[in-house]
């Protein structure tokens, strides 16, 4: 069982306010290696935030974050943390005028990978982008360039990685492919992984854990069967839709 | 041709300016500072003529300014525009929250505007020799200590823009392109410092590039250029780097208090 293992990362009590407004109250989770935690929720409902604060983008305004054991918030342990972990958005791009090899080459300099050129012909092969490796990234589609974006997040091999809705844009063969990816990764890497999406299905199949997040608190967590069940949904989305609208277990 | 139409596109246009205080000051920027340039460029040309210097070596003053100019401009651009380019290309984030520290980031931009610099000058010096017969180099020794004057204002100019546009967003990125230019009337780039009003002599004074320019001017008048002068300018080069890396790394803890760092990246 994941629980017994260390968590690779740990949030208590984490809490983040813009002037009056709380976007996130008193959090706390952890994530286990091997492990798809789902974070669920309305727009607004704080996900992102949490991602930009487990980052150091955003900086809490209380509360605690260790990742690997260390402060994200000491610049010297945040440059540790961020080489055993990565990010993918579907909201972040890559340099336009660069070909997708360049950039993934840039990347893995900035992670110190070794053997780079092997590693980017690898997750070419993976992400499918071999026909395009050296076509500059504006001539890219929106699923081939959330590909790259995924390529990148795995260009570290990272031990942690935080998916910001990574399957938006692609469609449901590559999605599924991607997802299946996801899960290889978590099986035999043990690879940590937080994962938003709006996609239910998606979550239901993907994450061992979901925490539901709304108005900035988590107000449900457990497995998909348990939320199901508790909510007395039929499936994910009716949960989901229930929680938007304001029904409590 | 529907005149409800162009309206809407006029107003479109309108609104912009409704809610971007730079883009209202944008409107008397240009003109204010081509008119303060040229009007003292004027001056000294008329001061130059009733003094009887008739034939003044106005292709070294001008066009060894305007290299020497491009040399602090290209350096400020190298910061702020290569900063934007990532801003564009929504790639800020996947930066950001790689290993890379803000000041690796910052090295790498100051390295890309010496690039820069380094080019420009070799096509502009190699240009107006061929097209001109003007030789930069008969500054001699002083070039490179000038060169390198120039391109640590330049640095300090982009940290600082670089700062503001973290902090106001999009909206405040025409600063890339206009800040250097405020130095412009005020270093001496293209007349001395005496042909200034007496106020602005004090703040041209405490302009780095204002030692440069005037030392320039020494060089190809064949006067001397007392060496006292260099240090003072790298001095406040200094204080003016100090000053802007104090100001972007305020800047940055700030925008990540309120969460904008991730807003610019997406």
């Amino acid at each position: 069982m994941v629980a017994a293992a260390t968590p690779l990362l740990e949030v208590k009590n984490l809490s983040k306010s813009f002037n009056s407004f709380q976007a996130v109250k008193s959090v706390s989770f952890d994530l286990y290696p091997g492990e798809i935690l789902g974070m669920l929720g309305p727009n607004g409902a704080g996900k992102t935030t949490i991602i930009h604060m487990l980052l150091g983008l955003t900086s809490p305004t209380s509360g605690e974050i260790r990742i690997f054991g260390l402060d994200p918030s000491r610049p010297r342990q945040r440059e540790k943390i961020l080489r055993r972990m990565n990010f993918s958005s579907t909201y972040v791009a890559m340099p336009y005028s660069l070909t997708l090899r360049e950039s993934l080459m840039v990347f893995a300099r900035l992670y110190g990978v070794k053997k780079a050129r092997s590693r980017i012909d690898l997750l070419v092969e993976q992400f499918e982008l071999k026909d395009v490796v050296d076509r500059p990234v504006r001539t890219l589609s929106s699923g081939q360039m959330t590909r790259l974006n995924l390529a990148k997040a795995f260009i570290n091999e990272p031990e942690i990685l935080l998916l910001d809705e990574p399957t938006a844009s692609l469609d449901p063969d590559i999605a599924d492919r991607t997802r299946t990816y996801l899960l290889e990764m978590k099986r035999t890497k043990r690879m940590a992984i937080l994962y938003t999406s709006h996609n239910m299905q998606e979550m239901e199949e993907i994450s061992d854990r979901l925490l539901f997040l709304h108005h900035g608190e988590i107000i449900a967590r457990g497995t998909p069967d348990d939320l199901v069940a508790r909510f007395r949904g039929e499936d994910l989305e009716d949960v989901f839709l229930k929680v938007a609208r304001e029904v409590r277990p | 041709m529907k005149p409800y139409r162009i309206s809407a596109m006029f107003l479109r246009h309108i609104y912009l300016y409704k809610h971007s205080l730079t883009r209202l000051v944008e409107i008397f920027y240009w003109p204010l500072l081509d008119l303060l340039v040229w009007g003292f460029v004027s001056l000294y040309i008329t001061k130059l003529s009733a003094e009887g210097n008739s034939t003044p070596n106005f292709l070294g003053i001008f066009l060894g300014a305007l290299i020497l100019w491009d040399i602090l401009f290209r350096s400020q651009q190298g910061i702020s525009v290569s900063f934007l380019e990532e801003v564009w290309a929504r790639n800020f984030l996947n930066l950001f929250v790689s290993p890379l520290t803000i000041g690796e980031y910052l090295a790498s931009l100051m390295m890309v505007a010496v690039f820069k610099v380094v080019v420009v000058f070799l096509i502009s010096s190699l240009l107006a020799w061929l097209l001109y017969s003007f030789n930069l180099f008969i500054i001699g020794m002083y070039l490179l200590p000038f060169m390198i004057c120039l391109v640590i204002l330049g640095w300090a100019i982009g940290i600082l823009t670089t700062g503001l546009i973290l902090r106001f967003g999009q909206q405040a990125e025409v600063l890339a392109w206009g800040v250097a230019f405020l130095f412009q009337p005020i270093s001496a780039v293209f007349y001395p410092v005496s042909v200034l009003p007496r106020f602005l002599q004090k703040v041209a004074l405490a302009i780095p590039a204002s030692y440069v320019f005037e030392g320039m001017r020494s060089i190809i008048f064949g006067r001397t250029f007392p060496v006292g002068h260099l240090v003072k300018a790298f001095g406040l080069d200094l204080v003016y780097l100090s000053l802007a890396l104090f100001f972007f790394f305020r800047m940055f803890r700030q925008v990540r208090a309120k969460g904008l760092l991730a807003k610019m990246g997406e």
